[in-house]
C-alpha cells in the first residue's frame, strides 16, 4: 500500500520532469538546453530513488548498484553540458 | 516491511514529487536549479534510508550511505556549474526578483569579477536594504 503509492508519487514526479523537459517555449536554444539538462539532472536523481523503491518491492538489494552507477554518470553528464554550453559563446 | 521503513519511504517520495512540481511551476531556471538540488536530494536520501533500514544487512547499508554522500557531494557542484552556465549566457531573473549580488560586478566578455563596485552598480546595492516603491512586493 505504501510502497503502491511511492510508486505512484514517483511516476507523477518523472510525468512533470518530462513535461518540463519536452516544452518547448520559442526562447534562446541554449537557455532552452539548459532547462533541459536541469529537467534531466532532477529525472536522474529521480531514477535512483525509483530504483531503491523496485530494489525493496522486489527485496533484491543488487539493484542498488545500479543506483550508485546512475548516480555517478548523471553527474558527469549534469558537468558536461554545463561546461560545453558555458564555453559555446566563443 | 517495517513500519519506520515505510515512513522513510513515504517521506523521501513525497519530497521528490515537490522536487518535480517544483520543476514544472517554478518560473526562473535559478529557481528550477534550487528545487531540484535541495528537495530531490532529500528525498533521494529518505528513499535510501528507507531501504538500509528494510534490508537492515551490512553491504546494503554500505552502499546506500555511499551514494547519499556521493550525492551531497556533487549535487551542489552540478548546480553550481548550471547556475554559472546560465548567467554566462544570460539566462533572464524572474521579474520579482530582490537581489542579484552579480549586477554590476561581472564582466561576461572575459568572465572576471570586478575588483571594487563599479560606480553604476552602487545604485543597486542599496537596493537591498530599500526596495524601490515600483517592486512587486513592496506594497
Amino acid at each position: 500500500m505504501v510502497l503502491t503509492l511511492a510508486f505512484l508519487l514517483l511516476a507523477a514526479a518523472f510525468g512533470l520532469a518530462f513535461i518540463r523537459m519536452v516544452r518547448d517555449p520559442k526562447r534562446d536554444h541554449r537557455l532552452l538546453t539548459l532547462d533541459r539538462v536541469v529537467a534531466l539532472d532532477l529525472m536522474s536523481t529521480l531514477s535512483i530513488g525509483l530504483i531503491t523503491l523496485l530494489a525493496v518491492a522486489f527485496n533484491r538489494p543488487l539493484m542498488l548498484d545500479a543506483a550508485i552507477v546512475i548516480a555517478l554518470l548523471a553527474f558527469l553528464s549534469t558537468v558536461a553540458f554545463a561546461r560545453y554550453l558555458e564555453k559555446g559563446k566563443q | 516491511m517495517s513500519l519506520l521503513s515505510q515512513v522513510f519511504l513515504l517521506i523521501g517520495a513525497f519530497f521528490m514529487f515537490v522536487a518535480a512540481v517544483g520543476i514544472y511551476r517554478m518560473p526562473d531556471l535559478y529557481m528550477r536549479l534550487h528545487t531540484n538540488t535541495k528537495s530531490a536530494t532529500f528525498g533521494v536520501s529518505f528513499i535510501l534510508l528507507g531501504a538500509i533500514v528494510h534490508f537492515w544487512d551490512l553491504a546494503v547499508t554500505t552502499r546506500a550511505i555511499a551514494i547519499i554522500l556521493f550525492l551531497f557531494v556533487t549535487a551542489p557542484i552540478a548546480a553550481h556549474m548550471i547556475g554559472r552556465a546560465a548567467y554566462i549566457v544570460g539566462a533572464p531573473l524572474w521579474p520579482g526578483t530582490l537581489s542579484d549580488a552579480l549586477k554590476g560586478m561581472y564582466d561576461p566578455t572575459t568572465h572576471k569579477l570586478a575588483e571594487t563596485l563599479l560606480p553604476e552598480a552602487a545604485p543597486n546595492a542599496s537596493d537591498l536594504t530599500a526596495p524601490s516603491a515600483d517592486h512587486p512586493f513592496s506594497h
